[in-house]
């Protein structure tokens, strides 16, 4: 399922970001779990802040890279919601 | 040698609890508190796991709130930058305790439900328990952790499989984890008694995919499969030394916390080695990485990549051999063991755990 561009997502509560400093890698950690961030994921899940919108973290984006990214947020987002991490 | 990293240590602090449950995942031969790591012994295991690329941490047992230093071990986790789950039954998991675990950083508690209907519960608990975990419950939720609930489903609790995903809802639990019992150690000891039958299986299924959908947003249910009434095997782990690795009361570092029961190999000491030391070179974890130690039908089999041959504890612990196909598995010629285990009429009575030289209490 995809999310709509005027969803706000959230972290999942027991969801927080960190660092692994032997991957040298961002990270998601939640219970029994973890993933592995690339600097896109971690700069996405930065603007997930529970006020900003799908269209709006994607907008962010685009502005810093200087291209559209909304389908890449919206899938990466997705995806993630798909696993319960956003909600 | 190998290029993973473990992202998961499971710290076994104690083997002392309260409870007796006949599916313990501690061994039958369970350490004694003289012979436990000291504060100093954990906190350095700790810091070699983060190290090692561990990012995940379960502070369990036995019991581990009967370790009086479980504070100071969470607050240095922590500090590690560990995500930490408290596994407990909840006994002892008073509001003081909880308040001082708050305020060191522990993140996560797990706490195991037996049944939703008291007396069985206590029957399977072998002590009076459902109170205090009640308690418990309440005061995890209110501090504000993340909150999971865990419970062992067998033939005596399944059928109420329903109302105790309820319970586990009115408690306030984010997760739920439904894990049907696991035949290994005091499981397999008491196999007879706590073995459903396939329609049991078949209807908490169903009933589970359902409450799934319901819940969904609000509380997460994992149901693990019982493997005897699957056709194919478990993967060990994510694989044999890949990804998990667990420190037992007395410091021996093994692949799976069930492996102590594969008697034909030693397993380094955490006193003695460095965790690095250990994972990297260790003849013990290296037993069964890659393919090379597997035996047919796995060795031409497709499916290796997939399961690695299923567990080795199983495969040992069943047909005596650690290198022998999981029995589970249907290709296996020794799948006949599941079979006939699954067919077996129920026993009654369970054999409940206790440290040697413990009385047998009634």
């Amino acid at each position: 399922m995809t999310l709509a561009l005027d969803t706000v997502p959230r972290l999942w509560r027991l969801a927080r970001l960190d660092y692994d400093p032997a991957r040298q890698r961002p990270v998601l950690l939640y219970p029994e779990g973890a993933v592995l961030l690339n600097d896109t994921g971690l700069a996405i899940l930065q603007l997930v802040d529970g006020s900003r919108s799908v269209a709006e973290i994607a907008a962010e984006l685009g502005r810093r890279y200087g291209t559209d990214v909304t389908a890449d947020v919206t899938d990466y987002l997705s995806r993630l919601a798909e696993r319960e991490l956003i909600q | 040698m190998t290029t993973d990293r473990p992202t998961t240590l499971l710290a076994e602090l104690t083997h002392r609890c309260p409870l007796r449950c006949p599916y313990c995942s501690n061994p039958l031969d369970l350490i004694r508190a003289e012979a436990e790591l000291t504060t100093e012994d954990w906190k350095r295991v700790f810091s070699q796991a983060r190290a090692l690329g561990v990012l995940q941490l379960g502070l369990s047992g036995g019991e581990p709130m009967v370790r009086k230093d479980l504070e100071e071990l969470a607050a240095h986790a922590r500090s590690l930058g560990l995500y930490t789950t408290l596994v407990t039954s909840g006994l002892g998991l008073t509001r003081q305790r909880a308040e001082r675990l708050r305020a060191v950083g522990l993140e996560h508690i797990q706490i195991s439900i037996q049944d939703v209907d008291t007396a069985s519960a206590e029957r399977i608990a072998g002590v009076s328990s459902v109170k205090q975990k009640r308690a418990a419950a309440a005061i995890v939720r209110e501090l504000g952790f993340a909150f999971t609930v865990n419970v062992v489903l067998h033939r005596a609790n399944l059928d109420r499989i329903g109302e105790i995903i309820d319970l586990a809802a009115s408690l306030g639990a984010d997760r739920l984890e439904l894990a049907n019992t696991q035949y290994y150690g005091w499981g397999l000891e008491n196999r007879a008694a706590l073995m459903p039958t396939r329609d049991q299986v078949t209807r908490a299924q169903a009933i589970t995919q359902e409450a799934m959908t319901r819940y969904r947003g609000k509380m997460q249910i994992l149901f693990v499969l019982p493997d005897y009434f699957e056709q194919y095997p478990k993967p060990c782990y994510g694989g044999w030394g890949k990804l998990y690795l667990v420190v037992a009361p007395d410091g021996k570092v093994l692949p799976c916390h069930g492996a102590t029961q594969i008697t034909t190999m030693t397993w380094p000491n955490a006193r003695d080695h460095s965790l690095e030391w250990i994972w990297q070179e260790s003849p013990g974890f290296d037993a069964f990485r890659g393919d090379a130690w597997m035996r047919e039908p796995c060795r031409s089999c497709p499916r290796k990549t997939v399961d690695f041959g299923g567990c080795r504890c199983q495969a040992f612990a069943l047909t005596g051999a650690a290198e022998n196909t999981d029995p589970v598995c249907i290709l296996s010629p020794d799948r006949g063991i599941i079979d006939a285990a699954v067919a077996e009429p129920g026993e009654v009575e369970y054999r409940y755990r206790i440290l040697a030289g413990e009385p047998q209490r009634a």
